[in-house]
């Protein structure tokens, strides 16, 4: 059975539909890019899937369980975490807080305040530093290592390179590869297309809301993906050869 | 003048007891509470009732009317509060304005308009004083009071800052969104904070009562005190609360030396003179007004 899965989901933003009828599901494991133009809805599905966003319609299954109507906070001590876009620190608060905060669900598991200092070597002297005064880096770190804390079974990246300088990204990916290889299941919405493609094993491609390509990673060429990124080639889902 | 400047600052003690409730609720839940001063005459009469009725020391009776003010700030934040945030910033405001009235006339309803006073329960401690260096009297209640204020700011700080309920509350007042995304249950952080709130209130109360007088309208002008102490404070911050107490006490007191009808235009002076300050420092405007929060700093 998959790990988690999604049905039919739409979310709506007042009346602007923003994800229109999107299903999909990931294997324990699994490495899953969202790729797509801003507002292709990528933001606000994995929003929805962490229940910061109550669906219109549709379903979320973690193992099977119908998530729909539990609350986010619930869920994170069900095995969503998310790292929401912009990172969403808590800025009056320390970087040992705002990772002790993402401890509140009491999930069983090996993540402590030490092992993503381990992790994250950059934030071992900003320990007591409040994250307002962070540089982008380090506060993505924290922001990563906040929700590893909740020992995840799926950890969904909403962006994570956003505002890094190059240099700063690939240290994140670089902390993330451990991660992909220690098995963690991953949903990551990610811009840049090579980095996307070459750190997930799946793919899908999102267009006004919709899911435009899915295939492996592997199997899809870049050319496809940049296709369906524009909606240039209106094929239904799952045409490619995955 | 010392004696002055000691009485003043043990007076501080008591605005600042008053103020913590207001300055706890505004910097957590962002609502500025009018119903603070009715709630706690509210609970200065319920210990007058337990006094009176069952005779029970003002002091035992705290055991029963802490958790019970502990379930009304619970309840009016899940059943009011709550509700009334999601119809915008003002709709708080007034729901506790109506709440104040409402309060204020059960009471009068209940008890009549007769003034109280909590100061025949508790004995001698009410005039009792201890003789201080240099001939100074002072107050054993007004030294108690200092030392709860202390003890319950002091205990505040370390509760926001050093245990996990504390940091979901603190992480809930900054993004109750994102809260959420970490796993923290906002409406439940949020109902504590509430719920905290009144036992402060509750305490402040039973100060109140025991210290002077008090009617069914007294909440106004108690109200008034914590407004002033909490705003010179800076509102939201504890500690500032404490000095916020202290500097509101010192003007007054300062004010009745000048002129016997001194002492409340003396506090409104330097309420007044801080807000100005600070408006001309911040460049104008409400948020530099009400200077938000530097909490954990403080």
């Amino acid at each position: 059975m998959s790990l988690l899965s999604v049905e039919d989901l739409v979310v709506r933003h007042g009346l602007l539909q923003a994800v229109r009828g999107v299903s999909f599901s990931i294997e324990r494991g699994e490495t899953l890019a969202l790729v797509g133009a801003n507002g292709a809805g990528k933001t606000t599905l994995l929003r929805a899937i962490a229940g910061a966003h109550q669906p219109a319609a549709g379903r979320v299954l973690l193992d099977g369980a119908d998530l729909t109507n539990v609350p986010s906070h619930r869920r994170v001590g069900m095995g969503i975490a998310l790292v929401p876009e912009g990172r969403k620190l808590f800025v009056q608060m320390t970087v040992e807080e705002n990772l002790l905060l993402g401890k509140t669900a009491g999930r069983a598991g090996d993540w402590s305040v030490d092992r993503v200092l381990e992790m994250f070597p950059n934030l071992k002297p900003r320990r007591h530093a409040r994250t307002g005064h962070l540089s982008g880096g380090e506060q993505q770190a924290t922001a990563i290592g906040r929700a590893l804390m909740s020992n995840p079974d799926v950890l969904l990246l909403d962006e994570v390179s956003l505002g890094l300088s190059p240099l700063v990204v690939d240290r994140v990916y670089a902390a993330l590869q451990g991660l992909i290889a220690s098995g963690t299941t991953i949903i990551l919405v990610e811009q840049d297309l090579n980095r996307a493609l070459s750190v997930s094993d799946r793919v899908i491609c999102m267009l006004e809301g919709r899911v435009a390509l899915e295939g492996s990673s592997k199997a899809v060429s870049r050319d496809e993906v940049t296709k369906a990124y524009f909606g240039l080639h209106r094929k239904s889902p799952g045409s490619v050869p995955a | 003048m010392s004696n002055q400047i000691i009485q003043g600052i043990l007076l501080g003690g008591y605005y600042a007891l008053i103020a913590c409730g207001l300055s706890f609720m505004f910097s957590v839940m962002r609502i500025i509470n009018l119903a603070h001063g009715s709630l706690a005459v509210f609970a200065a009469f319920a210990l007058w009732w337990l006094a009176s009725r069952f005779h029970i020391s003002p002091f035992v009776g705290l055991l029963i009317v802490l958790p019970l003010m502990a379930a009304i700030g619970w309840a009016l934040q899940r059943f009011l509060l709550e509700r009334s945030a999601r119809g915008g910033a003002l709709l708080p405001i007034l729901t506790t304005f109506g709440l104040a009235i409402v309060i204020d006339n059960m009471l009068f309803e209940q008890f009549g308009a007769d003034t109280r006073s909590l100061a025949p329960y508790i004995g001698s401690l009410s005039y009792d004083s201890w003789e201080w260096p240099g001939s100074i009297y002072v107050g054993k209640l007004a030294v108690i009071m200092f030392a709860s204020a202390v003890i319950l700011l002091g205990g505040l700080q370390l509760f926001l800052t050093r245990t996990r309920l504390g940091r979901s509350i603190r992480a809930t007042s900054e993004d109750p969104d994102t809260a959420g995304l970490v796993g923290v249950d906002a409406r439940r952080a949020n109902a504590i904070a509430a719920a905290i709130a009144m036992v402060t209130v509750g305490l402040a109360g039973a100060f109140l009562g025991m210290r002077a007088t008090f009617d069914p309208y007294a909440g106004a002008p108690q109200l008034l005190f914590a407004f002033e102490a909490a705003v010179i404070g800076g509102a939201g911050s504890l500690w500032g609360t404490l000095i916020g107490g202290i500097v509101l006490a010192l003007a007054q007191t300062l004010g009745a030396q000048v002129h016997p009808q001194g002492f409340l235009i003396g506090g409104h002076a330097i309420f007044l003179i801080v807000l100005f300050v600070r408006l001309s420092a911040s460049g104008l405007g409400l948020r530099g007004l009400l200077r938000l929060p530097s909490r954990s700093a403080s």
